[in-house]
């Protein structure tokens, strides 16, 4: 009975917490990537819309945009110098993480909300979960373990990882807009969108959409077909050697 | 112009790429070699990861030695038994070659396998090759006549079989062992070979100049068709687009080359190529010792969804 009554008293809080609602909207939900394509930035636009459950004194929010890529797995290698020669001697598998991952506040991720929460919530590139497999345990590490610094620094440096407290902008004390920055390298497939919002260091609810990301043109062709039809693939090549071979000794043909 | 390459993942200028083509036609016309040895270096220091660059390359040097196996044919400079016996040992090598190319990779030293080769081959191959050029140029200038050549331990070896058009008798193992060889470190190192193989085939196995590099060509053509074929059935690391621009320049310069090389004298000529060789050696061995800008590297194991 007292165990009920409890459950009754947190869907109550929570759906008194859950007084915003956010509505949002990315600028394209199809982007195409084509074989001159260099980088592009979508737009994600969206509302706070308060309701009477909002409590009156409530005048600013904060937010916080996680954009997620396809998950793939990954190995992280490291070198080590044996005998005069660098080379890789230890490595980490990471276990279905994001191939982009991308973290956009309206200020800093300290000022928004308290470390307890940060992490649960997952705010801010330290505290996002990437697991590893250690000796064969499931975990994800401390956020200053080299590995995973490592691989934070090298996604980082492509593009492919980011993190920008300053990227969300209040139109309005409820109306937001932020850039998603997209580099030439982008991975293909659909992307997450996790729109958090925050007051007073609360979190006080999330909304989801999404994106897609196609590649289209010969190039993508020519990858689709390598991967799915390596035979195929592998005589059309060696085909097209031996047609280049042959018409440079008609072209250039000395008698 | 940029042009994205697909399977590499990563956008070159085609007339960049065009002109390293150019560059190493150029080098391998006029030494009468395929240039591998100096193309997949080239790749790989424009960026392109070392595996893509070995087994895109494959394709090239194919298309290369066709067109220079074309010509020696018309001139009956190749010897077609000679050829099978050596192409049984280089397809064995070939399949064993990519097959070793793939575990590497799954182990993460690769990138290491393919720079020490280049390390202890090129450093070898070229100061011996150096060291010979300078002697034979030495011998010139006093006037001496070479060394006669005699018969080794390799011709007194069983099964032995007559090549009629190189006028030898010979034991097919060596020929054989030599094909898997060449065959081998050909589809490890992204190299046809041939810089190796001539030199293999004139003082090891006595093949005449009139017969050897034509015979050497067959050899390389099909061992890289050969490892074209498989790199994509087993790594789809081929990249058809970068293939073809290689190919279209290294087959242009190659023309050129062939001439400017008719100019030169054989001694001199052979203690170009030993530096060429060798400094390409070295450069792999400094990049070995230096402490590598990134401790850490990523490989991604394929995208889901």
């Amino acid at each position: 009975m007292r165990a009920a009554l409890a459950v009754l008293l947190v869907l109550l809080l929570g759906s008194a917490a859950r007084a915003e609602r956010l509505i949002v909207s990315v600028s394209n939900h199809r982007v195409t990537v084509t074989p001159n394509y260099s980088g592009e930035e979508l737009v994600l636009f969206g509302s706070v819309e308060k309701d009477t459950a909002t409590p009156a004194g409530r005048k600013t929010y904060d937010l916080v945009v996680t954009v997620m890529g396809p998950r793939a797995d990954m190995v992280t290698r490291r070198k080590e110098r044996v005998f005069g020669i660098w080379i890789n001697t230890d490595y980490r598998q990471f276990l279905q993480v994001p191939s982009y991952l991308a973290l956009f506040a309206n200020r800093s991720f300290e000022a928004i909300t308290s470390p307890e929460i940060a992490r649960r919530q997952q705010v801010g590139l330290n505290n996002v979960l990437l697991t590893q497999r250690v000796s064969g345990d499931y975990a994800d590490v401390v956020p200053n373990d080299a590995f995973r610094s490592g691989f934070i620094r090298l996604r980082t440096q492509r593009g492919l990882y980011r993190e920008d407290p300053s990227a969300v902008t209040f139109l309005t004390p409820t109306l937001f807009r932020t850039g998603i920055p997209l580099p030439a390298e982008v991975p293909i497939g659909t992307y997450e969108v996790e729109i958090k919002l925050f007051a007073d260091g609360a979190f006080i609810g999330k909304t989801e959409t999404a994106f897609e990301i196609v590649k289209v043109g010969f190039e993508q062709f020519v990858a689709t077909t390598a991967r799915q039809n390596g035979l195929i693939y592998g005589l059309v090549t060696a085909a097209m050697a031996l047609m280049t071979g042959w018409m440079a000794s008609i072209v250039f043909r000395k008698d | 112009m940029q042009l994205y390459l697909p399977i590499a993942d990563l956008p070159v200028n085609v007339f960049l790429v065009l002109a390293m083509g150019a560059a190493v036609g150029f080098v391998s016309g006029m030494f009468g070699i395929g240039g591998g040895f100096l193309m997949t270096p080239l790749l790989i220091f424009i960026g392109i990861t070392p595996a893509v660059a070995v087994a895109s390359v494959a394709s090239h040097i194919a298309a290369s030695s066709f067109s220079g196996a074309l010509a020696y044919w018309r001139r009956r400079a190749i010897d077609p038994a000679l050829a099978s016996v050596l192409l049984c040992g280089g397809v064995t090598g070939t399949a064993l070659g990519v097959w070793t190319f793939t575990q590497l990779r799954a182990l993460g030293q690769l990138d290491l396998m393919i720079a020490l080769s280049y390390v202890v081959l090129l450093t070898t191959v070229g100061s011996v090759m150096f060291s010979e050029g300078l002697r034979a140029l030495m011998r010139t200038r006093r006037g001496a006549v070479p060394p006669r050549r005699t018969h080794n331990w390799i011709h007194g070896l069983p099964l032995k079989m007559r090549f009629k058009r190189s006028k030898i008798y010979l034991s097919v193992i060596p020929v054989v062992i030599v094909g898997i060889v060449i065959g081998f470190i050909g589809a490890i190192m992204g190299i046809g070979g041939g810089f190796i193989l001539v030199p293999i085939m004139i003082y090891l196995l006595r093949v005449p100049t009139s017969t050897v590099i034509g015979t050497s060509m067959v050899l390389t053509l099909v061992t890289m068709l050969f490892a074209t074929l498989l790199h994509a059935v087993t790594n789809h690391l081929v990249d058809a687009v970068l293939a073809l621009i290689l190919m279209v320049g290294g087959v242009t310069g190659a023309q050129f080359g062939a001439r400017a090389g008719q100019k030169i004298r054989g001694e001199q000529l052979r203690l170009l190529l030993g530096l060429l060789i060798l400094s390409v050696g070295v450069r792999f061995a400094i990049e070995l010792v230096i402490r590598p800008e990134d401790l850490f590297t990523i490989r991604e194991m394929g995208v889901s969804g």
